[in-house]
Order: structure tokens, then sequence, then C-alpha cells
């Protein structure tokens, strides 16, 4: 059974209702059940509009996820579009408010959001399209076989009869609704949307400088919160000197915020109001805040770090992961061992627009409206109900444009934040704004991880033994941690005898997910010491990697977070690899002096991607990246070439950024960078030429958002040993560390 | 009390001298193309023209603003070499978020009006104080090269 077949089968229950829209035209409503439980704990789940056909041709269809820049607000109604024989040019495109029981889970995250709704989405169009060709069957007297639909008009070829979709909407309106999994879907030869190079719906009004980021939400009335909170992690509010900061020039008020919940939810903090936000910032530093730190204001990177390596020297990991074979009979016997330790830092997201959120308490209805910049707007509904003892349907939260997500806006604190202070100000819109210090010192990071790992070789150079001890967090709270590894991780099936073990070292730093968690700090892991191996059998890393899948047989499909989902196939991870092989012209490439590749490959977010970099290396150790070539399979259709194009080329960079300078450091238990002086994401002049292939499966497309960005870092990082000899081991690349001059 | 000409208007604006231009325009005139990244002038998000020069709006205070021509991203289509920018970014698709986008069409276009057919190497130099985070960069080089191509068929 095909993919694509598998996914059908998920996703045979969605349920569609049509009516008449006021004033004629068709509203077709569709429910997906499969996710809709998700997001609701399984109850049930009503109907709502996906898309609206109005009499004058206009059809309107609901963007429900949220939009980060990943592009989901034109590539989802591309899907339902494409199969209602729509004309894209005559579509307008609406942002849904949150809303999971209507819409579904509503969220940007895990590049889950095309495999979830391709085929879902489609069925929507494709329902719609049905009952305007049955209503232009009954109007003309005719057979919908003798039917057919181009750019939003019903044609009979035989006569040369048209009629507009606008034209048929109220009927069809009327006409019975198909059972979503019986309606035919095209043929992708026949696609003339989906693959098409389309520009982002929000675009125009972008280079026009519209109002459209959650930044720009302007309300009646509306003031400005700034909001200081303790530089430490997991402080507590003592006292501050709140009439001070009120006397500043500018200043409505000033009051404490005592914290309720996790330090995703609301923490201790003090707000300052002002009619103007730089007023409100300003008058922070007339607070004088006093702050209980606790144990946490000893904690540092450094002493983490020298926690870590006493904890790798030890040479035992406190619990074992996963463990198969003998690992330590296949130590004893190998010809050759490799031994090293590796390293990755915090890192913060530091997406452009800075955390905002704007909220007003309508005291006569107990309402709390919010415009929320949320990749989690169900979840930010949710808990900021719980938060002020409400019921959920007394939370109302506008989905905005994103000035950029990264993960960093799957965590809600600054919704929590204006909620309460909005909540402390009745019926006055209250628009609260981070500064990029409080972004930067206030983030949920990328967990910092250690590993030592050990491999064993027998006497043909084949790797019969991998060990690992990943030294990493517990927040000891018993709230959900990230800094985790799934424990069969590759190359674990691959090799007979391995063994997996961590170490946890407490802390209070807050954690969560970057773009392709986990992946993006474990892809540089393991590919680099991959590498080293390879390297240590005199043989490359593509060639290592196609031989321990040589006899592998692709696992099965399995349940996944929105049903089915492929297994892992060695032949798609075979197929980037040569491709990539073949791109970059690897092993035979002619190269200026000083310049060398490297390779990484990795799978995640059910993406396979296979990737080289070109780097030279300076006299003062500063890398350059010159090229990069990247193959990827993403499955059968690539929807947006232009989205898709962007997502790739955009993470390439963000891998070498994380590879060449990006790193959190805490001092005293608080984070000391501040800004993009000290936190320097890439610029332009460091970009590389990216060149990208896709290599097409037969699987329904998958998301890709994050999965062309874990293994460029591995690339560079081996690319740099090939150029000098010398092996990073942690990031980001000391230049210290390579400077021969 | 400053009084600023922006994008050809004289606006009269009662906040302390020190104010950053930014936050005159976003929070006081409601005028909010203008984007907020950074506060210190690293990440070109707030750039607007003073007298034709890309200037970090979120650094410039106000009153050292008076008798000086502001123009912001809301005024970018009333030149020609404005559109020919904002049409090449539309038909290359340049932006993810977004969000960036308008500090790095003032910037792009501070540099194309003076100088008209800018290699690779003076493009990289002139955008390199605009943070893209969704990292757009290839797609930005190639929109400006359009839009001088452009400019130069034109001869705005």
């Amino acid at each position: 059974m095909s993919e694509l077949v598998e996914t059908l089968e998920v996703s045979r229950r969605t349920l569609l209702k049509a009516s008449v829209l006021a004033g004629g035209g068709l509203m077709l409503s569709a429910t997906i059940p499969g996710i809709a439980k998700a997001a609701t704990g399984g109850k049930a789940a009503s109907l709502n509009a996906f898309v609206t056909i109005a009499p004058d041709t206009t059809i309107t269809i609901v963007g429900k996820n949220p939009e980060i820049g990943q592009g989901i607000k034109t590539m989802l109604p591309m899907l339902i579009a494409e199969e209602l024989d729509a004309d894209w040019d005559k579509v307008r495109i609406v942002q849904g408010d949150s809303d999971a029981k209507k819409y579904g889970t509503q969220f940007a995250g895990g590049s889950f959001a095309t495999p979830m709704n391709w085929i879902p989405m489609r069925q929507v169009g494709a329902a719609a399209r049905q009952m305007l060709l049955e209503a232009a069957a009954k109007d003309m007297g005719t057979a919908v076989s003798s039917l057919k639909t181009e750019k939003g008009h019903v044609i009979e070829p035989e006569t040369g009869r048209t009629m507009s979709y606008g034209q048929l909407a109220s009927l069809a309106a009327t006409m019975p609704v198909p059972d979503p999994a019986q309606v035919t879907l095209k043929d992708p030869k026949d696609f003339t949307i989906i693959g098409r190079k389309i520009g982002g719906i929000d675009s125009p009004k972008i280079v026009h400088g519209e109002p459209i980021f959650g930044v720009d939400t302007k309300l009646p009335g509306m003031v400005y919160a700034a909001y200081e909170r303790a530089p430490v992690f997991g402080a507590k509010y003592v006292s501050a000197d709140l009439a001070a900061a009120k006397a500043e020039p500018g200043i409505i008020d000033t009051f404490a915020v005592p914290g309720k919940g996790g330090h995703d939810e609301l923490v201790d903090g003090v707000a300052v109001i002002s009619k103007n936000w730089w007023l409100a910032n300003r008058a922070r530093s007339k607070l004088a805040v006093k702050w209980d730190n606790g144990e946490w204001a000893t904690h540092s990177t450094k002493g983490y770090d020298e926690q870590a390596k006493a904890f790798m020297a030890s040479g035992k990991p406190a619990e074992s992961l996963n463990a198969k074979g003998d690992a330590a009979a296949a130590f004893a016997s190998a010809a050759k061992t490799v031994d090293a330790q590796y390293h990755y830092p915090f890192l913060a997201h530091v997406p452009m627009e800075p955390m905002n959120c704007t909220a007003q308490w309508h005291s006569d209805s107990g309402t709390m409206e919010m415009w929320a910049p949320s990749q989690t707007p169900n979840g930010g509904q949710t808990s900021v109900a719980k938060m002020l003892g409400l019921p959920e349907d007394k939370v109302i939260v506008h989905i905005t444009r994103m000035g950029g997500g990264f993960g960093r806006r799957l965590i809600n604190d600054f919704m929590h934040q204006a909620a309460a202070v909005a909540k402390k100000m009745p019926d006055t819109p209250v628009q609260l704004i981070w500064s990029r210090e409080d972004d930067i010192r206030s983030d949920h990071y990328r967990p910092a991880g250690w590993h030592r790992l050990r491999a064993a070789l027998d006497d043909n150079g084949k790797l019969t033994a991998i060990e690992d001890h990943f030294v990493t967090f517990d927040l000891g709270d018993g709230s959900f941690n990230p800094a985790t590894m799934p424990k069969d991780h590759f190359p674990y099936a691959f090799v007979p005898n391995a063994s997996y073990g961590q170490t946890k070292m407490k802390t209070a730093v807050p954690m969560g997910a970057l773009r392709a968690p986990t992946s993006n700090a474990l892809s540089f892991v393991f590919q680099s010491f991959l590498d080293e191996v390879a390297h240590e059998r005199g043989t490359d890393l593509p060639t290592l990697l196609l031989e321990l899948i040589d006899d592998a047989k692709a696992e099965p499909a399995q349940q996944g977070f929105f049903g089915k989902q492929p297994g892992f196939d060695p032949d798609r991870m075979r197929n980037v690899i040569k491709k990539a092989v073949a791109m970059s012209n690897w092993g035979h490439a002619a190269l200026p002096d000083g310049h060398a590749l490297g390779f990484g490959y990795y799978y995640s977010h059910l993406g396979h991607f296979a990737e080289v970099a070109e780097v030279s290396v300076s006299k003062t150790g500063t890398v350059s990246v010159h090229n990069v070539w990247i193959a990827g399979d993403v499955g059968s259709t690539i929807i947006n070439p232009f989205g898709a194009l962007n997502q790739v080329q955009g993470a390439a960079i963000d891998g070498i950024g994380q590879a060449l300078s990006l790193a959190v450091e805490l001092d005293k238990g608080a984070v000391t960078n501040s800004n993009f002086h000290n936190y320097a994401i890439p610029r332009m002049p460091v970009v590389p030429q990216i060149h990208v292939e896709f290599v097409p499966s037969d699987n329904a497309p998958t998301g890709l958002g994050e999965p062309a960005l874990p293994p460029v870092i591995p690339a560079v990082t081996n690319a740099v040993f090939a150029a000098t000899g010398k092996r990073i081991r942690s990031l980001p690349i000391d230049r210290k560390l390579l400077a021969t001059a | 009390m400053a009084k600023l000409t922006i994008n050809g208007e004289t606006r009269n604006l009662d906040v302390p001298d020190d104010m950053p231009l930014l936050w005159a325009l976003r929070n006081e005139l409601g005028m909010v193309g203008t984007k907020f990244g950074c506060g210190m002038g690293l990440c070109g998000a707030c750039t607007v023209h003073v007298d034709g020069v890309a200037t970090r709006s979120c650094s410039a205070p106000v009153g050292s603003l008076a008798g000086k021509k502001i123009s912001t991203i809301e005024n970018l289509s009333e030149t020609p070499l404005g559109k020919a920018l904002q049409k090449a970014w539309l038909d290359v698709d340049v932006m993810q978020c977004g969000y960036c986008q308008a500090g790095q069409l003032m910037t792009a276009s501070a540099l194309l009006a003076k100088n008209p057919n800018p290699s690779q190497a003076e493009v990289d130099s002139a955008m390199q104080g605009n943070i893209c985070r969704c990292a757009c960069y290839g797609r930005i080089r190639e929109a400006i090269q359009i839009a001088a191509k452009e400019g130069a068929t034109a001869n705005v």
C-alpha cells in the first residue's frame, strides 16, 4: 500500500456540510476528526467553513494555520483551489481565528502541516467541485459526465455552454454533500496550481508596509506595556520601586505581577504602562527590582561544561537509554576504536518580530480578547483561560501573522503576561512588547548537550559497536523536557552492538524546541563522529553511510502524531546521498586551493536530506562557506516551489549560522548575550551559493520547515576537517582552534 | 515639541527630544510599516531614509531630525525605483516571514539611488546591516539586481 493510500485511510472520516451563504452562494464546511481529536482531547468537533463561493464569483478560503513565514497561509488554500479548479487569481484567503473545535488543531511546528492536510484539504476542494458540477448539470439539463471544470467555471465542451462558479454557488449549496472519501482526486499530472510557483499571499501588503503582524495591531485607546522579569531563571519577585518608575515621563502605571504556573506560563514580573512603548521600556531602569535568586544564581554554562566533562570522563551513564548485542565484547576485540567528546551550546530563536501580544479585558462580557502572534494559539487560549479561571470560550484569540517563529512562539509566556496585565486594566487594550534583550534573555532555549561517543571497528573496517554517553538536563519539576534524544538514533539500528545511555544535570534554564529540535544538535554530533569513523577506516562518510544500510529493509508505516506515517526507507536515504554526491562532484571536484568538501545526511520530519558544503579557512581561522549542494526527498510533489526552495535555502543558512557563530552563554544564573552584536546571526556577506534538487519518491508530500537544516552543520564541520585536518567537536566553531597565523 | 517632515507631510509631535523616530512613527503617528527589531541599530528592520540616506530609526532621536526629509516604507511606491524594487521583491517571492523586508527595501532603494548598478560585493556591503532571520538573502540579492536592470532600461 502506498503512503498516499495510508494517509487517505486516516482521513476517511472527514465530514462535510454545505449551506447557503447569507445573500446567496455556497459555504462548504469540513471537519477532520483525526485532526480535531488531537486538538480537542476527543470532544466532538463542530463544523466550520473552509470554502465559500459568493455569487460574484469570489472564492474565499480560510487559511486555518498560523503563518510564521513557512508559507502555510498560501499553501493550504492552494490544495483546496487545485481540486476545486478555482481561478487562483480570484481566490481570497482569510486567516481563521483560534478555534480547534472548528478547524482542528491549528499550529505551526514539526513540519506537520503538509502531511496532515495534503489529502483532507484536497477532498474539501474536490467535494465543492462535485457539487458545482451537479448544480450545473441540473441547471443545464445535462449529465455531469458531459461537463468539465476550468478556472472557476463549469463548461459543457460539446455545446460551449459555460457557467461561472458564482452563478452556480447558491444552487450547489442545495446539492447532496459527497462523502469526502468517495470523491475523485486529480491525477497529479493534471495539477495546475499545485507545483506552480505562487508568491506569498500577504507579500504585496508587506512591500507596502501595511499593518499585518501581531505587533502592528492597533486598537482605540491602546496603551503599551513593558515587562521586567528576573534576569536569573527561577528567581522570585521580592520588591521594586514602583513609584520611581511611575514618576518617569509618560508613565501611566506600574505594578507587580505575581507569577502563576510554570516558566512557560506567567513568571513573576513588573509591568510598566505608557502611551508609548519606548517610554515604558525606558522607565524599567528606575524599578530597582529585588529578586530572590535562590539556588540558581550560581549556575553558568562554564559550570555545566565542567560537570558534563566529569560525567563523560567517568565513562558510566547514570541510566541506560537502549542497548543491544554485547558492546563491551565488541570493544574488547576491536581492531580499532574511535573515542570522541562532542558539545553543542544553548541557542536562542531570535525571530525578527520580538515577542508581543495585544490583549483587552472586556469587563461587561467577562471576555479576554487577544491578538497573538503564537505558533500554538489553541494551547495559548487554553492555558490563558486556565490562568484567569475562565471557560475557554471566554478567551478569544485572533491569530496574527508572525515575524518568524523557529519554535520560539510554541511557548506562550508572552500571551500570559499580556493577559495578566490587561486583566488589571479593564476595557483598556494593552500591547505588551519585549525588547530584543528580553527576547534573548527570556527564551526557551535549544538545550545544550554533551556526548561521548565510542566506536569499535573490526579487521575489515566494519563498524561493530557504537556507544553514546549523552549528558543532558533535567528541569526537575516534571515539566516537558526537550533535552532528550531518540533512543534508537542513527546508526543504532544498523550496528550489531550498541549502547546508549544518559546522565542528567539539574537546571532552571527554560528549554524548548528550535527548528528541527534535537536533530539540529544530534546531526552535528553523529554525522561528525561517523565522519571520524569513516576517516579512521580510510573511506569517506557517504561510503560508510551507504555501507551501513546496505541490506536494510524499509520500516513499515507507523502510527504517528496525525495518523499513519511512513517508516524509515533506506532507498530514499540512498537516493539523496547519491544525488548530493553527483551534484557536488564529490570525490572528483576540482576545487580552488585551500577549499574542501564535507558531507552530512539526516532524516527528520519525514524528509531525507543529504548535503555537501564547500569551505575554506583563513589564516586567522575564519571559516567561509562557498557552496552548499542539497538533495532532499520530501515525497512525490513540491506543492509550491517558491516557498519550498525558500525554506530549504533559509534552513541551510540558519544551520551555517549555528555552525559558525551562535551560542547562548550563562553566568551567575543569567544569560550574558543581549542583542545581535553578541548573538550574531548570519548576514548577507556570509551567504554561500546554495544548489537545491528535490528527489521525488512515491510518498505523500511532507513538510519543509525543518528537515533541510540538520545535515548542513556536519557538512560544514566535516569540510573544515577536510580543509585543515582539525576536527570540530564543539559548536560554534572556535576560530582560535583553526588559526595558523 | 518636534516638527518633522515625513513622507512630504509636516507632523507635530509632543514627545521628548530623545525619543527614537521609530517609536514616534509607530506609537505616536500609527505608521507601523517601519519595524522594531533590536533597538540598537544592529538589525536594520527599522530603516528609513533621512535626506535620502538609509538611517536606523530606532537610533535616531526625533530632536535631531528637524528640517530633514524623512521617508518611510509607506512612501516607497512614490518613486519609480521604489516601485521597481517592490515588483522585483514580489516577482522572485523574496520573503518568508516578511518582517524585516521594509528595512531591506529601504536600504536597497537608498543603495540603488546612489549606485544604480552595484556589483554583488557592493550589494552585500550595503545590505550587511540588515538581518533577515529567515535568511532570504539569495533572493534579496537577486531582486536588487533585477530592479537595478529595470532601472537601467527605464532610466529612472
